[in-house]
């Protein structure tokens, strides 16, 4: 599904992705972890472009993703922070949105799912934190498209939405999609995650199965195999 | 690139300033018009204010709204849709509604004084396209500065600096180096610089056309000799449209660049 060879990001002096590389399996969800400024947020942008790598090739589904566009029309991308245009209201919001991709979409369901009915009226600017990280779930899921990628999906959410949104990617991740996910809560990491990619320093550190990660730290639990790499590595 | 243009001009319309911009200039032009009672005059005095606000206007605007409108930008990034397409569609957006203020604001009071029955019609409508030349010269700019400063403070101060230089200071040192060098030859040397500066170059053409060249002084011959000819005004139109292409080939340029 994505497959990147050898990537460099530098800000100015800042070396956050030193010669990254990674290849996805086509379907599954693959959790994205590492301590904070590993390159997590910088590796996602990377793939939707976002972000200008100074080296290196990204391809997803095959296409290149350097001055490419098209691509992302198979993405889904689910922001770290949900800033949206303030002076819109929440249905301006997803009727743009869907204007723009020109696609089938199911925001209703979704709309339904999270329980957004009686905000859909409101300015953006006047939601709450944890409402407007519905809003940016409505938005990220309503395409179906085969690729997901979701920047700290649980932030702000309460434990209703949490476990909502827990089923939600399950059962996107049995239509055989691959969802790329990062995470600092472990124990939801841990749940629903088939693979763990850890970053380091900018590269990869460890690829695997959470059972695989537990073994090979020697380690019984998830969080304390995770807290096990970093105080080995003194990160 | 529609769309986002679409979105962008539909932002721009809800917001109070683009109302505020538009009864700014209605007001003038009916203030001037009925105090004034003469076409040619109100045109002359307008000239002064749109020389020095539509710079001033488009370079606070566009930078206000590029800043303002990082969200948006960002949102739309994740998007399928072309990088370039997003930049130059909110430049658009911007400039367009920004020239719809000045032709709609200025256009309703001289329409209804009777401008389409006067012979001041033509330096009406050469006052407008200047207006409108100036509103997508410095948006542009604006919108070069914002995208390669992070820093919103330092972003506007540039906007600031740029405006003040060239509406001010330009003029300054212009007419400090005719005086210390008034010993050679200067014609070449005032024709460039003012074709340098695009403020200068539309305050050139709409006194030019307003035929008061007498107001231009000691290089005003220089200028009605070559602006006058045809080659004149092709030229000073056609380095106007450089000014426009620059700055938007550098958006295009640089926002490819950009890490968001």
């Amino acid at each position: 599904m994505v497959n990147i060879t050898n990537l460099h990001k530098k800000f100015g002096s800042l070396v956050v992705l030193n010669g990254l590389n990674l290849k996805t399996p086509e379907s599954g969800i693959i959790a994205v972890l590492g301590p904070n400024g590993s390159g997590k947020t910088t590796l996602i942008k990377s793939i939707l472009g976002m972000v200008v790598p100074q080296k290196g090739e990204i391809e997803v589904n095959g296409q290149r993703v350097k001055r490419h566009w098209n691509y992302r029309k198979n993405i889904d991308y689910l922001p770290q922070i949900a800033n949206f245009p303030g002076n819109l209201k929440v249905q301006e919001l997803i009727d743009m949105i869907k204007d723009l991709r020109g696609k089938e979409a199911r925001d209703q369901e979704l709309i339904d799912l999270f329980k957004l009915e009686p905000f859909l009226q409101k300015k953006l600017s006047n939601l709450s934190g944890g409402s407007k990280q519905k809003v940016n779930l409505v938005l990220c899921f309503m395409f179906d498209s085969p690729l997901i990628i979701l920047d700290e999906p649980t932030s702000g959410l309460d434990p209703v939405s949490l476990i909502r949104l827990r089923k939600l990617i399950q059962r996107e991740k049995e239509k055989g999609k691959t969802i790329l996910i990062t995470s600092h809560i472990m124990n939801f990491v841990e749940e629903i995650s088939d693979r763990i990619v850890f970053l380091l320093e900018g590269k990869i550190y460890f690829n695997g199965t959470v059972e695989e990660l537990k073994t090979s730290t020697g380690e019984k639990d998830f969080e304390h195999a995770i807290a096990n790499i970093l105080t080995e590595n003194h990160a | 690139m529609l769309k986002i243009l679409k979105y962008s001009f539909y932002d721009l319309s809800r917001s109070l300033w683009s109302y505020v911009y538009f009864f700014f200039y209605l007001l003038l032009g009916v203030v001037l018009l009925f105090l004034n009672n003469d076409l040619s005059n109100a045109v002359i005095t307008l000239m002064n204010v749109i020389i020095i606000l539509v710079p001033l206007i488009g370079t606070i605007f566009g930078v206000m709204y590029f800043y303002n409108s990082r969200e948006f930008t960002e949102l739309l990034l994740a998007q399928p849709v072309r990088r370039s397409s997003i930049f130059l569609g909110q430049y658009l957006g911007v400039a367009i509604s920004l020239s719809a203020s000045l032709i709609l604001g200025l256009g309703l009071p001289f329409i209804l004084y009777g401008i389409f029955q006067s012979g001041a019609i033509w330096d009406f409508a050469s006052l407008l396209v200047s207006g409108v030349f100036l509103t997508f010269i410095f948006t542009a700019l604006a919108f070069n500065i914002a995208l390669s400063n992070e820093n919103k403070i330092k972003g506007f101060g540039l906007a600031i600096l740029l405006w003040l230089f060239l509406a001010v200071v330009y003029d300054g040192l212009f007419l400090l180096s005719l005086v210390y060098f008034q010993d050679y030859p200067l014609d070449k040397f005032s024709l460039v610089a003012s074709m340098l500066n695009p403020i200068d170059l539309s305050r050139i053409l709409i006194l030019l056309k307003l035929d008061i060249s007498a107001l231009l002084g000691y290089t005003g011959a220089v200028f009605k000799q070559f602006f006058g000819t045809g080659l004149g005004a092709f030229t000073s139109i056609a380095v106007l449209i450089l000014w426009v292409i620059l700055p938007v080939w550098r958006i295009k340029y640089i926002s490819a660049k950009k890490d968001f």
